[in-house]
C-alpha cells in the first residue's frame, strides 16, 4: 500500500524536505489573497504528515499554475508541479474538493476533449452552467460573442477521436469523480 | 520556410482574430505556416491540472503528429499550449521510462526533436529586416505595454527563452514596427489564467491591476502573445467596468495585430473589430490629443 | 635481525574482539621474532617501558607493535624505540583496531586477521632500513598576502615576535573591507577608529616591509624556503617624495568619470586618487583607464601642481623577489553582485529584486558607506536616487546565501548580525523611521550577539518579519516589497523608500588564480581549503602556507583576527628552530635506471620533482634524470606508481617491502 508521501515523490520526483519554509513562493503568488492557507503551508502539511489537511485545502485548486513560485524558489523546489501532484492524489483518493465550481469547470472542459478532441466552447459553457447552476453570469457577453462568431455552434470533431478515447482510457481518467 | 502551426483550441473560437491576423501577416511576409493535420488538445489547463499522465499523453499525440508530418519547427501561438508542449517534450526526453509509457498510449514513436516556438520567436526567426521592409503606417503614437504573462518565459531552464524576470524580446519587435514601448512593472504578473470562468473575480482583480500598472507607466495599449491573456485583459474589462465604476478602457492587441496595423491592414481585416474593447487607430490619435489638451 | 612483537589490547577496544594473547603467542613463532608479548595499554608509560626494557634485554633491532592506527601512536612508539637506542624507523605498526576490531565481529576471523597483519608487519620490518629525518633550513621571514584586518593582524603578530614580514596588498591602501564599515557589531565601535591605529602600526613597524598596490606574481620553493616574485604596480607617484598633501587630487580635472571603489560606486573620485583620507600609505595612484594623460597625453595638471615633483608618468611596474619561509594568505572576500549588467555580474539572478535597476536598492557595503561619517553623505541617511531621507527602510537577509538556485548553498554567517546593526544605526539617527527586516532564521552565535539582535527588536523597535521577499518593484517613487510572514501566515506588502540587500559573501574573483599561483587547493566556491576542518583549520595542505580570514570561509572580524593570530603562530612554529625536520619517507630516484621520461614530474601534485643534469667529468651532458626534492615531497607514491621503469621508489615503502608483506600471506 503506497503512502501518500511515496505517491507524491513518485509523481513529482521531488523531496518535500527540501522546502525550508522561507515563504518566497507565498510572497509572490498572485492568488495568495484568495487562499486560506499559503502555498508554503501546504508543503508544510506534507512535511508534517498532515495529509488530510493538504488534500482538502482550497489552495491547491486555486493555484493558477503561473510558475512564479517555482521560478523564484531558492531551493529549486518545483512547487507548481508539487501542487499538481497533491491535486491529483486528492482526486484519486476521493477527497471532497472545497472549490466545487473549479472542479466542475475542469470536468466540463475534459469532457469536451474526450468527446471531440478539442475544446468545444459552447459545450464547455453549457456543461459548466448546468453543473453549477450558474446560468446567468456572462449572459451579457454571450450575444456579443455569438455575433462575432467567437463561439462555434457546432463542435469540431477531429478524425483521430479513437486515439483520444484511448488516451483517456489508458491514463485512467474515466468519468472524473 | 515551412513552420508547423499548432493553433490550439481558442484559435477557432474566442481567439479567432489571433488566427486571422497571424495568417494575414504571415502571408504578407511570404512566410508559410502549415496547420498540423488533425491536431488535438495539448493537455494544458484542465488536463494538466487533474492528471499529469493525461496531459503528457495529449501533448505526446501532437508531438508525434508533428514528427510524422515532418515539421522541424512548430508554432504554438497560445502561451499555455507552447508551455505545455515544451514541458511535456522535456519530460519525455529526460525519462526513457515515461517516454516508453506515452509512446505506448499514443501508439507512436516520439523522437522529441521538434522545436516548439512561440509567437515572438516566430517573428524573431523571420527577422527584423524583413518585417521593417513591409511597414507602411506610422505607429509612433502607440505607447505599448508588452505583456508576456506567465507561461512564455517560465520555467527558464526549459524554455531557454528571453529572461524570466525582465524579458525584452517583445519590446524589440514592437519597436521594430515603429511603436513605442513603456517600462512597466507587471510584464510577467499572472492575469488569473484559467480561473476566468469559475472564479471570475480573481481574474477581474488581477487583470485590473495589470491594466492600471500599464496605464500608470504611460501605456495606451497592451500587447499580448496569448489568447488566455487576451480574453482576461480584454473581454473581462466589461466586468471590470461593473466592479470599478471609474474604469477607463484600455485596448489590448495581439502581437500579429500590431504588426498587421504597421503593415497597413485595417481593423476589420485583422479582426480587431472582434475585440471587446474598441480600438480605432485614428481615433486613438484624437483621444490622446484630447488628454494632453 | 632480532624483532620484538608487542600486542596491545587497547583496553577493550581491541581486546574485546581480538584474542591478543593468542596473537602474541602466534607471533613468537615467526622467523626473526625473539620476543612477543601482549599488554592492556601499550601506549601508556608502563607499556612503553615494556618495549624499552625488551629492546635492552633482548638486544632487539626491530619492533612491531599491534595497536591502534599509526595516526594515533606511531610517533609514541617510535619515540620509545628511539629512547631505547634503536632507529625509530625500525618500528612498524600493525593496525589491529581500525583494521580489525572496529570492523569485524567474529572473534575467530578477527584474531586470524590480526595474526596475518602482524605477520605482514614483521616481514616489512625485516626489510626496513634506518632512516634519518630530513633537515631543511628555514628563512625566518613571512609573506602575508592581503592587507585587510586578517593580514594586518597576522603581520603584526609575526613582526612583534621579532621576525621580518613582507605584507603585500593589491589595493593602493591597506585596511580592506573593515575600513569601509561604519560601525562594528556587537559593540558599535567606529570601525575606522579601531582599525587605523593598527594600519599605522603596520606602516611604522621596523620589521614590516609594506608593499601596497602590489600583487604576487609567482611562488617557488617549499616550506621554509619560498622564493616569491611580487609585481609592484606603477603608481606613477614616487613614494619617497610624496608628502600626501592631496593637491594633485584636488586639481585633477577628472571629477565624474570614475566611480569610487571605496564608496561602493556611490560617489566619484579623481583619476589620481587615494582611496580614502585615512589611507595607509597616503600616497596616491593614477587610474590610467580614466586619466587624460594616459588616454591622449593632453593633461599633466597633477605633475604641474606637485611641489615635490613626485609624479612620474614614466614609472614602470617592477618585479621584486623576496625570500620567505612561511606564507600567510589573507586575501579576504567580496560581496555577491547581482545586478543585471551581464559583464559586471557573476551570476545572473535576482532580477526580481531590481538591484542595479533601482538606485535605492543597495547592498550591505553601500549601506555602510551611507551610514559612515566619512562617506558620500557624511553619515546622513540620504537615498542615492534623490537625496531624500528614507522614512521606511526594508532589509532583506539571505540574498544569494542558502540559495541553491541562484546563489550559494552556504550561509554567509555575518548578515544576520550586520543587518541588525544596520537597522539599529538607522533607527538611532532617524527616530521616526521604520525599519523592517525580512529573515529566514537569525544566526547570532557569537559573544553578546543574541543580546545584540534582541536589542534591535526590543529596544530600537526594528520589525522582524519571518519570510522571504518575492519581488520588489517601483511605484510612485516608492519600492513595493512583496513578502510573506510565514509565522502568522499572512502576506506582507511594504512601500519602502529604500531597500538594503544582505548579499552573500563570496570568494574574491581572482582567488582560484592566486591559489594556482601559490599552489594551494581551493573549493568550488573559490575558498581556500584547510588540511582538516576540525583540527587543522589554518593550515593549507601545502607545507608552510597558512590561511587567515574570510578567504577561507565567511566569518566576522573577531574570527578573522583569531584566525590571523593562529596562522601567525603556526608560521612562527617553523621559525622555532634553524632547521626543519621532515619525515624521511619520501621518494628517491635511482639515477642509473631513470630514463628521463619525466612522467613522474607530470603527475607530482607537489611540484617536487626536478630535472637533474648528469654530466661527465668534462661537463658534457650525458643525460637528464628526475630528482626528488625531499623538502617538497609528501611521500604520496604517485611517481612510484607511474614510473614505467620503476626507477623511483618510496623509501620505507619500497616495492620489495610491499611484496614481502603480500607474500607473507601465503
Amino acid at each position: 500500500m503506497q503512502t501518500i508521501e511515496d505517491e507524491i515523490a513518485e509523481i513529482t520526483g521531488q523531496n518535500p524536505s527540501k522546502c525550508y519554509q522561507c515563504g518566497k513562493c507565498s510572497a509572490g503568488c498572485p492568488i495568495r489573497e484568495y487562499m486560506e492557507q499559503a502555498p508554503n503551508v501546504i508543503v508544510r502539511y506534507i512535511q508534517l504528515g498532515l495529509f488530510d489537511k493538504a488534500l482538502a485545502s482550497s489552495t491547491i485548486w486555486l493555484c493558477a499554475g503561473c510558475l512564479t513560485c517555482s521560478t523564484r524558489c531558492p531551493q529549486n523546489f518545483d512547487l507548481a508541479k508539487f501542487m499538481d501532484s497533491v491535486r491529483e492524489i486528492a482526486l484519486r483518493n476521493g477527497v471532497k474538493v472545497k472549490e466545487r465550481a473549479l472542479l466542475k469547470f475542469h470536468k466540463a472542459f475534459l469532457s469536451q476533449i474526450k468527446n471531440h478532441g478539442r475544446t468545444y466552447e459552447l459545450g464547455l459553457v453549457r456543461d459548466y452552467k448546468l453543473a453549477t447552476g450558474d446560468l446567468f453570469s456572462d449572459v451579457d457577453a454571450a450575444p456579443d460573442m455569438f455575433l462575432k462568431g467567437k463561439i462555434g455552434i457546432f463542435p469540431h470533431n477531429i478524425k483521430g477521436k479513437d486515439s483520444i478515447k484511448r488516451i483517456f482510457e489508458k491514463t485512467g481518467v474515466k468519468k472524473c469523480k | 520556410m515551412q513552420i508547423g502551426y499548432y493553433p490550439g483550441c481558442s484559435q477557432t473560437g474566442t481567439a479567432k482574430e489571433y488566427d486571422k491576423s497571424l495568417r494575414l501577416v504571415m502571408n504578407k511576409l511570404s512566410a508559410g505556416i502549415l496547420e498540423l493535420n488533425d491536431w488535438s488538445c495539448c493537455g494544458a489547463t484542465s488536463a494538466h491540472v487533474t492528471s499529469h499522465r493525461l496531459s503528457l499523453a495529449l501533448s505526446g499525440r501532437n508531438l508525434a503528429l508533428a514528427e510524422k508530418q515532418g515539421f522541424k519547427e512548430m508554432l504554438a501561438p497560445c502561451a499555455a499550449c507552447y508551455n505545455r508542449l515544451l514541458i511535456s517534450q522535456h519530460e519525455l526526453n529526460n525519462s526513457p521510462k515515461v517516454k516508453a509509457d506515452i509512446e505506448e498510449i499514443v501508439d507512436c514513436k516520439i523522437k522529441g526533436d521538434t522545436e516548439i516556438i512561440n509567437i515572438i520567436q516566430l517573428f524573431q526567426k523571420i527577422g527584423k529586416e524583413k518585417i521593417s521592409e513591409n511597414i507602411k503606417n506610422d505607429l509612433s503614437i502607440l505607447k505599448a505595454a508588452c505583456y508576456y504573462g506567465c507561461l512564455l518565459v517560465r520555467p527558464h531552464d526549459i524554455t531557454h527563452f528571453d529572461d524570466a524576470e525582465e524579458p525584452v524580446s517583445m519590446e524589440e519587435l514592437v519597436k521594430t514596427v515603429g511603436a513605442e514601448t513603456v517600462n512597466w512593472n507587471f510584464k510577467t504578473e499572472c492575469c488569473g489564467a484559467a480561473h476566468s470562468v469559475a472564479r471570475k473575480e480573481i481574474v477581474v482583480n488581477l487583470s485590473k491591476k495589470i491594466i492600471e500598472d500599464a496605464r500608470t507607466h504611460g501605456a495606451n495599449v497592451i500587447i499580448v502573445a496569448c489568447p488566455m491573456c487576451h480574453t482576461n485583459l480584454d473581454m473581462r474589462q466589461r466586468a471590470m467596468k461593473r466592479e470599478y465604476k471609474d474604469h477607463s478602457e484600455m485596448p489590448v492587441l495581439y502581437l500579429p495585430e500590431l504588426i498587421g496595423l504597421a503593415m497597413g491592414f485595417d481593423n476589420k481585416q485583422l479582426g480587431i473589430d472582434l475585440h471587446t474593447v474598441k480600438f480605432k487607430f485614428p481615433e486613438l490619435v484624437k483621444k490622446s490629443e484630447e488628454i494632453t489638451v | 635481525m632480532k624483532i620484538g612483537v608487542f600486542i596491545c589490547h587497547c583496553g577493550e577496544n581491541i581486546g574485546r574482539t581480538v584474542d591478543c594473547a593468542r596473537v602474541a603467542k602466534a607471533a613468537a613463532f615467526f622467523t626473526n621474532v625473539v620476543y612477543s608479548v601482549d599488554n592492556k595499554y601499550m601506549c601508556s608509560d608502563p607499556g612503553q617501558n615494556i618495549i624499552k626494557q625488551a629492546v635492552k634485554d633482548y638486544k632487539l633491532d626491530g619492533v612491531v607493535v599491534g595497536s591502534c592506527s599509526p595516526h594515533m601512536h606511531e610517533k609514541t612508539f617510535r619515540k620509545a624505540v628511539s629512547d631505547a637506542g634503536v632507529n625509530p624507523f625500525l618500528c612498524e605498526i600493525a593496525n589491529l583496531r581500525e583494521h580489525v576490531s572496529w570492523v569485524h565481529e567474529d572473534k575467530e576471523v578477527a584474531t586470524g586477521k590480526a595474526i596475518d597483519l602482524v605477520r605482514f608487519a614483521v616481514e616489512k620490518v625485516k626489510r626496513n632500513s634506518p632512516l634519518t629525518t630530513i633537515k631543511v633550513p628555514v628563512t625566518k621571514r613571512t609573506l602575508v598576502i592581503g592587507g585587510g584586518i586578517s593580514g594586518i593582524q597576522a603581520a603584526l603578530d609575526v613582526a612583534n615576535a621579532g621576525y621580518e614580514v613582507v605584507l603585500v596588498e593589491k589595493e593602493p591602501s591597506i585596511g580592506g573591507h573593515m575600513s569601509q564599515l561604519s560601525e562594528t557589531f556587537p559593540t558599535l565601535d567606529c570601525s575606522q577608529c579601531i582599525l587605523t591605529p593598527r594600519m599605522v602600526e603596520v606602516y611604522q613597524h621596523p620589521k614590516i616591509k609594506l608593499m601596497t598596490y602590489a600583487e604576487v606574481e609567482s611562488v617557488e620553493g617549499f616550506i621554509g624556503n619560498f622564493k616569491v616574485t611580487i609585481k609592484q604596480k606603477a603608481r606613477y607617484v614616487d613614494a619617497d617624495k610624496c608628502s600626501g598633501c592631496g593637491t594633485c587630487m584636488q586639481k585633477c580635472p577628472i571629477k565624474k568619470k570614475a566611480f569610487s571603489e571605496f564608496d561602493e560606486k556611490l560617489a566619484f573620485r579623481s583619476a589620481i586618487y587615494v582611496p580614502f583620507p585615512q589611507a595607509v600609505p597616503n600616497i596616491p595612484v593614477i587610474d590610467t583607464s580614466v586619466c587624460t594623460y594616459f588616454k591622449n597625453g593632453k593633461c599633466s595638471m597633477c605633475q604641474k601642481v606637485c611641489d615635490r615633483e613626485a609624479i612620474f608618468f614614466d614609472q614602470k611596474d617592477e618585479l621584486i623577489t623576496e625570500d620567505v619561509g612561511a606564507i600567510i594568505v589573507a586575501t579576504g572576500y567580496k560581496l555577491y553582485t547581482i545586478d543585471k549588467k551581464p559583464e559586471e555580474s557573476e551570476i545572473k539572478g535576482y532580477g526580481e529584486y531590481g538591484y542595479g535597476k533601482y538606485k535605492d536598492v543597495i547592498d550591505g557595503l553601500q549601506f555602510e558607506r551611507i551610514a559612515s561619517a566619512s562617506g558620500p553623505t557624511s553619515g546622513e541617511f540620504k537615498r542615492p536616487s534623490d537625496g531624500k531621507e528614507p522614512k521606511k527602510i526594508v532589509f532583506i537577509q539571505c540574498v544569494g546565501s542558502r540559495d541553491e538556485s541562484k546563489g550559494f548553498s552556504y550561509c554567509s554567517k555575518i548578515c544576520c548580525m550586520y543587518t541588525a546593526k544596520h537597522a539599529m544605526l538607522y533607527k538611532h539617527k532617524v527616530h521616526d523611521g521604520e525599519a523592517y527586516v525580512f529573515y529566514m532564521d537569525i544566526r547570532a552565535g557569537g559573544k553578546m550577539y543574541e543580546e545584540f539582535v534582541r536589542r534591535a527588536i526590543e529596544e530600537d523597535g526594528v520589525k522582524y518579519i519571518r519570510g522571504r521577499v518575492s519581488r520588489i518593484y517601483e511605484q510612485n517613487g516608492k519600492y513595493i516589497v512583496k513578502g510573506e510572514d510565514t509565522l502568522a501566515g499572512v502576506p506582507v506588502e511594504i512601500d519602502a523608500d529604500m531597500v538594503v540587500l544582505a548579499t552573500a559573501m563570496v570568494a574574491q574573483p581572482e582567488a582560484s588564480k592566486l591559489a594556482q599561483t601559490i599552489g594551494i587547493p581551493y573549493d568550488k566556491y573559490g575558498y581556500f581549503v584547510e588540511v582538516h576542518p576540525k583540527l587543522r583549520p589554518v593550515e593549507s595542505s601545502s607545507g608552510g602556507i597558512f590561511l587567515a580570514g574570510a578567504c577561507h570561509s565567511p566569518r566576522d572580524i573577531p574570527e578573522c583576527v583569531s584566525m590571523a593570530s593562529a596562522a601567525a603562530a603556526k608560521a612562527m612554529v617553523l621559525f622555532g628552530s634553524d632547521m626543519l625536520e621532515r619525515e624521511p619517507t619520501v621518494a628517491k630516484v635511482n639515477e642509473l635506471l631513470c630514463a628521463g621520461c619525466f612522467y613522474c614530474r607530470k603527475v607530482c601534485a607537489y611540484n617536487a620533482i626536478e630535472i637533474k643534469d648528469i654530466r661527465d667529468r668534462s661537463g658534457n651532458l650525458i643525460k637528464q634524470v628526475a630528482y626528488v626534492n625531499d623538502g617538497l615531497c609528501q611521500g604520496c607514491g604517485t611517481c612510484n606508481a607511474t614510473c614505467p621503469s620503476k626507477s623511483v621508489e618510496l623509501i620505507g615503502y619500497t616495492d620489495e617491502q610491499i611484496f614481502a608483506e603480500i607474500s607473507a600471506l601465503y
